[in-house]
């Protein structure tokens, strides 16, 4: 209940800041010299309880942060793998209330957990109860794929009230002015979408996500993590030479899918190694 | 209102990955310029005349007015436009913008396929390539319409994902802009979606209004009491009702569709049945659950099958500006049969939610009454779901 930001009249001094448990991995792993693994996946998939084993088992096989992702009916940022697995836990009967038994479970087991959600499912619960909610879990914060920060007044204040991270994206796209605005109001990470697409496997990351690595760098310090796209622990240490985290999701959806949490595990072991692959 | 923020009070705005930013405010800054400019303005124009068929007409039904209580009844006749309905106003609009940006590719999202066809059709007349994405379990209801866009030269592609129908192919439209946002304008085809599309898409179908007003008044020497047009998304409510917002003796009634009835849970009336929320970019009415999950949409017509709303109607709704009532299937066919039958007018199936509208708004104000009616659309698209409705063939004639 501590608020964690004061007023600027109360204290004139900048208030001293309260890392969230996913900055303070991400702060120790760039003292490590290496980039942070970000797992994603949904809960629900393929059963509430299996999901959350999962990401339990994936956080101890060397994710070092979990993002918990919140079946929507109408997900427009992603791609085929995670469009089916999140209709399965929605045919399942997966409600948002199984999304803070999740984050409970993976904070309990030690690592730090951020919620990725479509925002209309932020709003139908209530932004300050949503937030809320996640704190009380032990949440990190929220990812947000579909919420700028120009329409978050509500949620920027509701992140500050119970002490959470909002992550906002950048992409390829992103001119200089919308860098300014999207990490000016990012704490924790910024999230940048290495290609212009949805979420998804492919061949090659490609050279838009070191340019917008490098562009985001010019008007941040904060961590900067990249994802979408990367499946495997060659593309995991590429990724990680130039960011700060290397977010993976619909390859890790698809080995739980196929080959079960045996199968989760070994692919989140590779990926692991890769990030360890490019010490800076 | 805030034209900056694309706010109709509080709804609106921007709900969009940031991937898209960029493009929205090109698109915005665009269509501003081209407003005020004439050689836009001109070329619009031009189409219009030569190319839709503008201005269209309006017709008095009185026939058709004897069943809604004696009121005079004005239709706008939209029906008789080029692709047969209001959405090629809108169209040829964005498609010309779409030039102006350099772009080579438009997509678009279809349900019954009426916009999908207008989409083509301007694709092709400017040479651009089209991408019309449509659910599957629409395709296959609405086969004819998927052979006039190929006919036109577009691809079309049937969505597999999620419900298979309207709201998925705006999904797919959607995950395909963001992936080709250099070279492809996203032809949205109703008052939704992220800013500036609500707005634009209402003032490409201003035109509609701004002709009948002064239509009416020549013929009629007074203003209707009111206007009344059926709402999926709202483009041609929004488009007739505009030009008299500030006529206050001038009752705006948007219909919407009620399925099988609002309590059956099978519906599309979002202001009797849905809440605030947010659906493909803007605030606004949604039919969802408690979660925040969309709640599939149910009509007869595919027109207005669709679990949104465009949100300047959820502005008008929340501020009484307008109103809004749920028409059920069996009173919109039963006003369909009605108007081909007195007038000779085969109405589309969503435009004749707006003519139940007017046999019930008709029949509280009495013989007194001037209602103007949109016929947003012809009915041929709709030949084969009336064959089956009224029984009208038997097996061996040919319908499946």
């Amino acid at each position: 209940m501590t608020p964690t930001v004061h007023s600027a009249a109360a204290t004139p001094a900048a208030p001293a800041v309260r890392l969230s448990p996913g900055a303070q991995v991400l702060a120790a792993c760039r003292a490590e010299g290496r980039a942070a693994l970000v797992g994603y996946l949904p809960v629900g998939f393929p059963t509430v309880q299996t999901s959350i084993e999962a990401m339990v088992a994936m956080a101890r096989a060397g994710a070092d942060i979990i993002e918990v992702g919140v079946p929507y009916s109408d997900p427009l940022m992603d791609g085929p793998v995670i469009q089916r697995a999140t209709e399965t836990a929605l045919e399942g009967g997966t409600r948002v209330d199984d999304v803070f038994e999740a984050v409970h479970a993976i904070s309990a087991a030690g690592a730090a957990a951020y919620v990725m959600t479509y925002w209309n499912l932020v709003l139908r619960r209530g932004v300050d109860r949503f937030a809320a909610d996640l704190a009380s879990a032990g949440g990190c914060g929220l990812i947000t794929p579909d919420l700028i920060p120009d329409e978050a007044g509500e949620w920027l204040a509701a992140s500050d009230a119970h002490g959470l991270d909002r992550v906002f994206l950048v992409a390829p796209s992103s001119t200089p002015e919308r860098l300014a605005i999207a990490t000016g109001a990012c704490r924790g990470f910024v999230y940048a979408a290495s290609t212009m697409g949805v979420t998804g496997t492919r061949e090659t990351v490609g050279s838009a996500a070191e340019t917008v690595v490098a562009g985001t760098r010019g008007v941040t310090d904060l961590p900067v993590c990249v994802g979408l796209g990367v499946s495997n622990r060659a593309q995991a240490a590429d990724v990680a030479r130039f960011a700060d985290g290397v977010i993976v999701g619909s390859a890790l959806v698809s080995a739980l899918g196929e080959g079960g949490i045996p199968a989760l595990e070994a692919l989140t072991r590779e990926l692991a190694a890769g990030v360890r692959e490019s010490r800076r | 209102m805030s034209e900056q923020l694309g706010r109709f009070g509080e709804f609106g705005g921007r709900y969009v990955p940031e991937a898209l930013i960029p493009a929205l405010e090109q698109l915005d800054e665009v269509r501003r310029k081209a407003a005020v400019d004439p050689e836009f303005v001109g070329e619009l124009d031009r189409l219009h005349r030569t190319y839709t068929g503008r201005p269209s007409i309006i017709t008095e039904v009185p026939r058709f007015a004897a069943h809604c209580g004696g009121a005079r009844v004005i239709l706008k006749r939209e029906d008789l436009n080029h692709t047969g309905s209001h959405k090629i106003n809108n169209v040829l609009g964005q498609a010309l913008l779409a030039k102006r940006m350099g772009k080579t590719r438009v997509i678009a999202e279809t349900g019954a396929g009426q916009h999908g066809v207008a989409t083509a059709t301007a694709a092709a007349l400017l040479g651009l390539e089209c991408v019309v994405y449509m659910g599957a379990v629409d395709t296959r209801r609405q086969a004819l319409n998927v052979a006039r866009m190929r006919l036109l030269g577009a691809e079309v592609v049937a969505v597999t994902n999620g419900s298979q129908t309207l709201k998925d192919a705006v999904n797919e439209a959607l995950r395909d802009w963001v992936a080709n946002v250099d070279s492809t304008h996203y032809v949205l085809g109703t008052v939704t979606g992220p800013h500036p599309f609500p707005e634009m898409v209402r003032d490409f179908h201003r035109i509609i209004g701004v002709e009948a007003r002064a239509q009416v008044l020549d013929l009629v020497g007074r203003l209707p009491d009111a206007v009344l047009a059926c709402v999926g998304g709202g483009s041609n409510a929004m488009g007739i009702f505009h030009r008299f917002l500030l006529d206050p003796s001038v009752r705006l009634i948007g219909l919407e569709a009620g399925g099988e009835g609002v309590h059956s849970g099978r519906h599309a009336a979002r202001f009797s049945g849905g809440t605030r929320g947010v659906l493909h970019g803007a605030a606004t009415y949604v039919l969802q659950d408690d979660d925040g999950q969309t709640i599939e949409s149910h009509s007869v017509s595919a027109g207005l099958d669709y679990p949104s709303v465009g949100p300047e109607h959820a502005h008008l709704f929340e501020t009484g500006r307008a109103e809004y009532r749920a028409v059920t299937d069996d009173e919109a066919m039963q006003a369909f049969r009605l108007l081909c039958r007195t007038e000779g007018i085969i109405p589309a199936i969503e435009s004749s939610h707006a003519l139940a509208g007017a046999m019930a708004v008709g029949r509280e104000l009495g013989p007194e009454a001037l209602l103007l009616v949109s016929l947003s659309g012809r009915g041929d698209k709709d030949v084969h779901t009336a064959a089956r409705w009224f029984g009208l063939l038997d097996d061996a004639e040919g319908m499946p």
